[in-house]
């Protein structure tokens, strides 16, 4: 087993992309490796200008909670989801694009941020990731 | 060799962690690095980083809320 990380990123919602990224750069800074797999509506947020566009999870009230919870997170110094990515590409993350969900949902690699994918895949390169990682998440 | 310190002042979760993980991989063999800062599980955390990296824990300190973290790559 290879100390790793290897996280599915399925939600595309705001707080849950949080979760993701802040779990994998903990990996890394554990000196861990770390992947991100995302499908879904998780990719909709590596669309280009689309990372920050999810609603929250729960009590989004058309916007409005989102609103307040991000207010919340500025003030507490909470950094964006822009830098926790760029701090995971830098730390060595590897980020993967589902490429069914590319088919089903219409996305072209033009639409996506293609500097920060390392792979666009399927099942198969997750598993083969997953089975040899001793964190495996959905998130 | 080199000192170099990382402030991390105000930062939470997981700032500390990510900001003192990318020093060390910057810093070269034997260069000390200080991290500053003021989130409290960032101080136990930090420490737990450095064992799992092989590295040098030098010295923590603390004072007024303010946690200084000294390790050696």
């Amino acid at each position: 087993m290879a100390n790793k990380a290897t996280i599915v990123v399925h939600s595309g919602d705001m707080d849950k992309v949080y979760s993701a990224l802040i779990i994998a750069n903990g990996a890394l800074a554990m000196g861990m490796e770390a992947s991100l797999y995302f499908t879904f509506w998780g990719l909709q947020r590596l669309k280009k200008g689309g990372l920050d566009k999810g609603p929250l999870s729960k009590m989004n009230m058309l916007g409005l909670g989102k609103w307040m919870v991000k207010r919340k997170m500025r003030n507490v110094g909470v950094v964006s989801l822009e830098k926790l990515l760029q701090d995971f590409k830098e730390l060595g993350g590897k980020i993967l694009a589902c490429d069914m969900t590319m088919e089903i949902m219409g996305i072209k690699k033009k639409d996506l941020r293609d500097d920060l994918i390392s792979d666009y895949c399927a099942v198969g390169t997750y598993m083969n990731e997953a089975k040899e990682s001793t964190v495996t998440l959905f998130i | 060799m080199a000192e170099i310190k990382v402030d991390c002042t105000g930062a939470t979760c997981p700032v500390p962690l990510v900001e003192t993980r990318k020093a060390l991989r910057k810093a070269k063999e034997g260069d000390i690095i200080e991290v500053v800062g003021t989130h409290p599980a960032s101080k136990k955390e930090i420490p737990m980083a450095v064992k799992a990296l092989g590295l040098e824990l030098m010295d923590i300190q603390e004072k007024d809320g303010v946690w200084k973290i000294k390790i050696r790559r």
